[in-house]
């Protein structure tokens, strides 16, 4: 009886060092950015993009990579909306529930939410040169796209699945269409979390660097069309922490800690959106 | 009411658009092969496979592109990171799911998704910063080995770390799954809590965990940045030991895609390797989707 109690207790002992080992990682992560950015932050950071010399220690900041990531993620985050809300409610409304296609485009968006962005940057890349493009915020814009799109789609697809077969039915049963209760009763009741899934893809293409390294370029300027080339402020932290000179270190340190904040902001807007837009719904 | 036939023509217009829509998102993966394939082509087709894949002679300037050293630094990292993380993070999961007070479980879930949403080049800050330093001045001394940090060792620490959630989170899930009367069953046969975990729970879930560590395998498989930046990227050696450096292929293609285009050939080797990249994915992540899916039935 007492070894067996014993084992219980030596194994409870393990498992709270592991979790305990998991969050101290966490806070050492979060620590480590915070701790090395904040004295190399300052407001030229946020508001200058980089002047003369900016690699060499100049002055300036890294507002060209915050905007670039803004506009980047934000046009992929539309581009890849505009395709995954039709095919999600076609799956949820249109669809046979649980027929063969549904089952299968399911199993498909898990595979290609598989695949690394880093093949998605050299896919990217095909692309833009079969389109003739350059390296540029619109081909940027591809590469995050395809790569934010299963992400989703599977996130939008579990709360659209979650909403009451019997709201479709009444709607039908008011003789509205395919097309308006899709649109006008599935989607609004799934509203807070198709707002949720949408941030957490522009969570995700903000914080890649692999898929643009190919697609988008890198410059100094806030880019001023699709054509033009825009950084990204993973790349900011890339390309600064390869330097020999401790200043322009500094700014990575400093940019990784925006890049930190952003996707923290970014997270907790979800889930406040995702409170206040439940408000009115249905249970 | 409006005109009732316009009404039911978009209906029709709509559900044929959005069926088309449906199929393109399905065909996608194979697009992306084809695309890889089609560009790699010149490679492809003027060097045995044999050759590319199992070669260490890499030489852009002569025409060289043997895969091997890329590959087995793929593999080295992620073993690593499997070895380094499946042990707290299988004991993490039992807590949670088994033994962990609700407050804990409500609190550690928006945690686990924070570190599922760092973005991969603050994980390589942390390894440049914080684990490499510790290789170099703490860990390899321990052994007796001079090393510089940037390592095997290194990429395959940040790696586990990267990992947590998705081995946490599936592990939690698959767990949950089993039903209560399992337990219940077990618990009033005079076993203890953990007899039970481990005799029924584990036991019952073990395809689900399985899955789960497959599929985390093909997450770090494909990790890029992060690995990257700790890995050191030494071309010239395979990795003997944890402290030597590795070059996986995820940091090869991303280092030289500046100079792709300055080499005959260099570009379609580099496709290549995204190929080959895309396709040991695949075959982790199709595994487990299937082995999740059969789970998810029973």
């Amino acid at each position: 009886m007492n070894r067996r109690s014993a084992e219980e207790s030596i194994f409870k002992g393990l498992m709270g060092l592991s979790f305990l080992a998991i969050l101290a990682a966490l806070a050492t992560i979060v620590g480590t950015v915070v701790w090395k950015g904040l004295p190399a932050m300052n407001w030229d950071m946020l508001t200058k993009t980089p002047s003369g010399g900016f690699y060499l220690g100049g002055s300036g900041g890294v507002l060209n990579a915050i905007v670039g990531s803004l506009y980047l993620a934000g046009g992929a985050t539309v581009a890849s909306s505009c395709l995954a809300l039709p095919i999600v409610l076609g799956l949820n409304v249109y669809a046979r529930r649980a027929s063969r296609l549904v089952t299968f485009t399911r199993f498909s968006m898990d595979v290609l939410a598989g695949v690394p962005s880093i093949v998605f940057g050299a896919v990217g890349y095909v692309l833009m040169v079969a389109l003739g493009l350059k390296a540029s915020l619109l081909a940027g814009i591809i590469a995050v796209a395809l790569l934010i799109l299963p992400i989703m789609i599977k996130a939008m697809d579990e709360v659209v699945r979650l909403v009451p077969q019997e709201m479709a039915e009444a709607s039908a049963a008011l003789g509205a269409t395919r097309l308006e209760t899709a649109f006008l009763v599935v989607a609004r009741q799934a509203l807070p979390g198709l707002a949720t899934a949408v941030l957490i893809a522009f969570g995700r293409g903000v914080g890649d660097a692999a898929s643009v390294l190919f697609t988008a370029g890198f410059t100094d300027n806030i880019p001023d069309s699709l054509m033009s080339p825009a950084a990204t402020l993973p790349l900011a932290v890339f390309f600064q922490l390869g330097s020999n000179l401790p200043e322009v270190q500094e700014r990575a340190y400093a940019a990784a800690l925006i890049l930190m904040a952003m996707i923290l902001i970014v997270s907790l807007v979800t889930r406040e959106l995702s409170r206040r837009l439940s408000r009115h719904n249905v249970r | 009411m409006e005109d009732n036939s316009a009404r039911l023509f978009n209906d029709r217009l709509i559900r044929r658009l959005i069926l088309a829509l449906i199929v393109v998102v399905n065909v996608l993966i194979v697009g992306i092969v084809l695309a890889l394939c089609v560009r790699s082509w010149p490679i492809l087709d003027g060097t045995p496979l044999g050759r590319l894949l199992f070669s260490t002679e890499w030489h852009p300037s002569t025409g060289k592109f043997g895969l091997l050293t890329f590959i087995v630094g793929t593999f080295a990292v992620t073993a690593g990171a499997m070895l380094l993380a499946v042990p707290p993070c299988l004991l993490s999961a039992i807590y949670l799911s088994e033994y962990a007070p609700r407050w804990i479980r409500t609190l550690s879930a928006p945690l686990i998704d924070l570190l599922a949403g760092i973005p991969s080049v603050i994980y390589g800050l942390w390894g440049v910063l914080v684990i490499v330093p510790l290789v170099q001045d703490r860990i390899a001394p321990l052994f007796g080995v001079k090393s510089t940090g940037y390592s095997v060792l290194a990429a395959a620490v940040v790696l586990a770390v990267m990992i947590v959630p998705v081995l946490v989170h599936i592990s939690v899930e698959v767990m949950k799954a089993v039903p209560r009367e399992l337990r219940e069953a077990s618990l009033s046969l005079g076993a203890t809590r953990w007899e039970t975990v481990k005799h029924v729970v584990l036991r019952k879930s073990r395809s689900g965990l399985f899955a789960a560590g497959v599929l985390a395998t093909s997450r770090a498989l494909g990790e890029t940045m992060a690995v990257l930046m700790v890995a050191g990227n030494y071309v010239f050696a395979l990795p003997r030991t944890p402290f030597d450096q590795a070059y996986p292929l995820p940091a090869l293609i991303a280092n030289n895609y500046g100079e792709m285009l300055s080499m005959p050939h260099y570009e379609a080797a580099l496709m290549a390797a995204a190929l080959v990249l895309l396709l040991i994915v695949l075959i982790f992540n199709v595994t487990s989707q299937a082995i999740l899916l059969r789970f998810a039935r029973a």
